[in-house]
């Protein structure tokens, strides 16, 4: 700071005390601190307005969202197998049950559940060989690999968890069953996933 | 800085600049006249080193984007295209993938001499603050940039890293949704990752500028941790530690050029050259080994969202560090109590590194079955990482608030010259045994 800088400040006060305001005085003291907050708002409102568009567009764009739906011929499907399709970016397990393994998952309905749901809830009506899914863990994602784990459905390999027969979560870090997408019959052999 | 200076402008336009814009004063003011405490060691490198890191960083990335083509279909093709086509493609490429892990090699050395030597006491408690949103901007900008090549480990690390956000109650999922611009990992995501991969070191150099200046506001902690006295205690920066920094640097570049000459993939991972494949996760997913401590600390809660708070709050933790330790005493030179738990953090965080690698349910002692404790044997990775974890989070919790009520430090030089300069049988003794009574 130079003398001449403290210099000029002194005569800007002088100016201010020169030419009080005259609504200060006491008839209309709040009008200064009106015009204050009138401009915080309108700048808040426009700062909040303009930042919406920029946080939206990170969501997913119009082309994404269209509902992306497949079909699919089940007589791929082997008796004990599954077939991993992609839907949505995502695989889809359609595994088609054996008896035994169906007999282990209804019986398993009265088990301690994490996510307490019964095998006849995650099947369409009679078509209980079909288990279709969504085959990312409940956990963080990862696709379990079929087969594994202590209860025969699925193991993910990333962090340990175990699924049933029935795609129900029984042991491990994941909270939520397999998620069971929307999906149709067409005909016997044809099922429409979206 | 605030202090006085010693710059004299020699030359016409040196003067004439000066008044102008004191550009070559603040040069000269924080680099070649700051009076800096004489007995750093070579711990105090590490500044210096990060510096170079962040430069070289900076310097290979902007010259891979030149090449690299962030589109689902291309970029693991264009990655390849650096490595095999583009004119020291593979060197640079190299340099930025292995200097990322000695970007963290450093920080962690500069972070546990920091803990070390008490450098986030008071005053530097803003310094420490800004040095922990470095650490948290850097592990953001790895993240990203480990995603980038678009392999097999990029993508599922990236499914699980942003799935993390999902544990969150209510809106989790829209969050996930919309880090991921879609109803998966997938181009808009990898899009998105490559913008902020590029933005964020910028915002890092930005905070380095307010670390430094925070950093010379009080000067540098020293070995000792008492304050600087006098002139006595101190030297110029140049050439002391020019000098000092710069061997330290040239002895880091050895190993940083050991590792990007003759084992550069030694620090990743063989997957990651597999193209990205969204319907096979690999067998054994790890994150790079940097961020091996706080997936060992996920792994370890067998709740999702307790998992995902754990880690985030191993990192929280650092934050409140300047005011969770209650002693006066900075250096821990003259706190053996603090110094025993101290290495054993130290050991900890390792172990919490090697359980991280490991799978959960295998054995740490191999064929030794024990017993089933909750919910795995007892001598599993998973088991030795929650023993971990729990010593983690008691030494801020509990180590070093009680320690700084109980323990009976050593006694404290008078000044960082005082004991140099005296003979060693008339080093200082009897200080004042409790530590609250000390400045």
């Amino acid at each position: 700071m130079r003398p001449q800088t403290k210099g000029s400040f002194k005569v800007a006060d002088t100016v201010v005390g020169a030419n009080p305001d005259t609504h200060a005085a006491g008839d209309d003291p709040n009008r200064r601190d009106f015009i204050h907050i009138a401009a915080a708002v309108a700048a808040g409102g426009a700062v909040a307005s303009l930042a919406w568009p920029f946080i939206d567009q990170m969501n997913p764009s119009g082309d994404t969202l269209a509902l992306a739906s497949v079909e699919f011929d089940l007589t791929k499907v082997e008796l004990g197998q599954q077939v991993v399709i992609k839907w949505r970016g995502k695989p889809l397990f359609i595994r088609k049950r054996t008896g035994a393994e169906i007999a282990a998952a209804i019986k398993d309905d009265t088990a301690d559940l994490r996510d307490p749901q019964t095998d006849e809830e995650r099947h369409k009506p009679g078509k209980a060989e079909w288990l279709v899914v969504i085959g990312t863990c409940t956990h963080l994602g990862c696709v379990p690999t079929f087969g594994g784990g202590d209860f025969g459905g699925w193991f993910c390999p990333c962090h340990g968890s175990h699924y049933d027969t029935s795609g129900r979560i029984r042991k491990g870090p994941a909270p939520k069953n397999l998620a069971v997408p929307d999906y149709a019959f067409l005909s016997d052999t044809k099922v429409k996933v979206g | 800085m605030s202090g006085h200076s010693n710059y004299e402008p020699k030359t016409g336009i040196e003067r004439w600049l000066d008044v102008r814009l004191p550009v070559v004063r603040l040069a000269y003011d924080s680099i070649i006249d700051f009076p800096t405490p004489k007995n750093l060691n070579y711990w105090w490198t590490f500044g210096g080193i990060l510096a170079v890191c962040l430069g070289i960083q900076l310097v290979t990335g902007i010259v891979l984007a030149m090449h690299y083509v962030p589109h689902v279909d291309h970029a693991f093709a264009s990655v390849e295209r650096i490595m095999r086509d583009v004119n020291y493609g593979w060197l640079i490429r190299y340099m930025h993938a292995n200097g990322a892990s000695m970007f963290f090699i450093a920080v962690y050395i500069h972070m546990f001499r920091g803990l070390y030597y008490g450098s986030y006491k008071a005053p530097r408690e803003v310094l420490w603050i800004l040095g922990c949103v470095i650490y948290l901007l850097m592990m953001a900008t790895a993240f990203m940039g480990y995603v980038l090549p678009w392999g097999q480990m990029s993508f599922h690390g990236a499914v699980v890293i942003t799935n993390l956000f999902g544990a969150l109650p209510i809106v989790g999922e829209a969050i996930t949704t919309w880090l991921w611009g879609g109803f998966a990992v997938d181009n808009p995501t990898l899009n998105r990752f490559f913008s902020l991969h590029f933005l964020l070191p910028f915002m890092i150099a930005g905070v380095v500028g307010l670390h430094i200046w925070a950093l010379h506001v009080p000067g540098n902690n020293n070995p000792t941790g008492v304050n600087v006295k006098s002139k006595e205690d101190t030297v110029p920066f140049h050439p002391y530690y020019t000098v000092k920094d710069g061997f330290a640097i040239v002895v880091f570049m050895i190993m940083f050029a050991t590792f990007v000459f003759y084992n550069p993939n030694a620090l990743g991972h063989a997957d990651n050259y597999i193209p990205a494949n969204p319907l096979v996760t690999p067998a054994h997913i790890v994150p790079e080994w940097y961020f091996l401590p706080f997936y060992a600390i996920l792994r370890a809660v067998p709740d999702k969202l307790g998992g995902v708070i754990l880690m985030f709050g191993a990192i929280a933790v650092m934050f409140v560090l300047p005011w969770l330790d209650t002693s006066k005493v900075r250096s821990m030179r003259y706190r053996p109590t603090a110094k025993l738990y101290f290495f054993i953090f130290v050991l900890a965080c390792l172990i919490l590194g090697y359980c991280g690698g490991k799978l959960p349910d295998d054995h740490v002692i191999p064929g030794l079955s024990t017993f089933t404790l909750i919910d795995a044997d007892l001598n599993s990775f998973v088991w030795l990482s929650r023993f971990a974890a729990l010593y983690y989070f008691a030494y801020f919790l509990v180590v070093l608030p009680v320690l700084g009520l109980t323990e009976t430090p050593l006694p404290q030089p008078e000044s960082i010259s005082a004991p140099v300069l005296s003979h060693p049988a008339n080093a200082p003794a009897g200080a004042a045994a409790s530590p609250e009574k000390r400045g």
